[in-house]
């Protein structure tokens, strides 16, 4: 392989403080969730970089299951947000306020 | 050293990561991280984990994405776009992103990550099979339930309780 462990390393940093920004500074709730899915994609990236440096299989076998469960995690994700939507009209997160609790 | 292929691939994932939270509607910013993803299971195969990429292809970019932009079209049109932020949470949450870019950066170029190069060959995805199959099998059947309850935990969230049926009919 030309490529070493650390080239894909940085790209996944990269990709992990892009999503941070998102999650930070966005006030719309389905962007807030594209820096979610960003965040799990480098954790995936990280995983399967690993394992084929290391070599084994059971890298892989964990991202399959993470990628799994980020499915699961969106489908709930958009449900609430359509909830939330549909209470207050608006998608601005700022806009939530009874969730304070 | 790294390669044109890898080159291209990361400033295609990269690039459409930021378009995907800069761009003003949030259809093109859902076609953007659709392309991220897509760029993502680019670097699979990179790492010889083919049956990962295409895993990746179907869930992400066949169903998550997919549902993001049915999602985005549900909601009112002028909330597409407009876009509303604070200027100074903005530059403090780009700070924030260089500080992390470059901080764990350093930190990684520093280690001894760099001298890590591979010849060995890759894992047979057969392995995985027998992973999934074997020593995973509980963990299988958990995860199975668990996207079965999300599945009905979404429906049952976004269920609305003020129109019943007979109203559905007409």
């Amino acid at each position: 392989m030309t490529n070493g462990l650390i080239d894909f390393v940085l790209v996944s940093v990269a990709l992990l403080a892009i999503g941070i920004y998102g999650m930070a500074v966005k006030r719309n709730a389905i962007r807030m969730l594209f820096g979610v899915e960003m965040i799990i994609n480098s954790a995936n990236l990280n995983l399967v970089a690993f394992a084929r440096f290391i070599p084994n299989s059971q890298g892989q076998t964990l991202a399959l299951f993470s990628i799994a469960i980020a499915a699961a995690e969106v489908a709930v994700g958009l449900a609430l947000i359509i909830v939330a939507y549909r209470m207050y009209k608006n998608i601005d997160i700022e806009d939530f306020r009874s969730l304070k609790g | 050293m790294v390669d044109a292929v890898f080159l291209a691939l990361s400033v295609l994932t990269i690039g459409s990561a930021i378009v995907a939270l800069e761009i003003r509607s949030l259809i093109y910013g859902s076609i953007a991280l659709m392309i991220t993803l897509s760029g993502v299971a680019g670097f699979f195969l990179l790492l010889d984990a083919p049956f990962v990429a295409m895993f990746q292809l179907s869930v992400y970019v066949g169903s998550v994405a997919v549902l993001i932009l049915f999602t985005v079209m549900l909601v009112r049109r002028e909330l597409i776009f407009n876009k509303i932020e604070d200027k100074r949470r903005r530059y403090a949450g780009i700070g924030l992103m260089l500080a992390l870019m470059l901080g764990i950066g350093m930190i990684i170029i520093g280690s001894g990550m760099k001298a890590m190069e591979t010849n060995s060959p890759s894992v047979d995805y057969k392995q995985i099979g027998q992973d999934f199959l074997m020593y995973y099998s509980p963990a299988l059947i958990v995860m199975a339930l668990v996207l079965a309850a999300s599945v009905v935990g979404a429906l049952t969230l976004a269920r609305r309780e003020d129109i019943t049926n007979d109203q559905r009919a007409d």
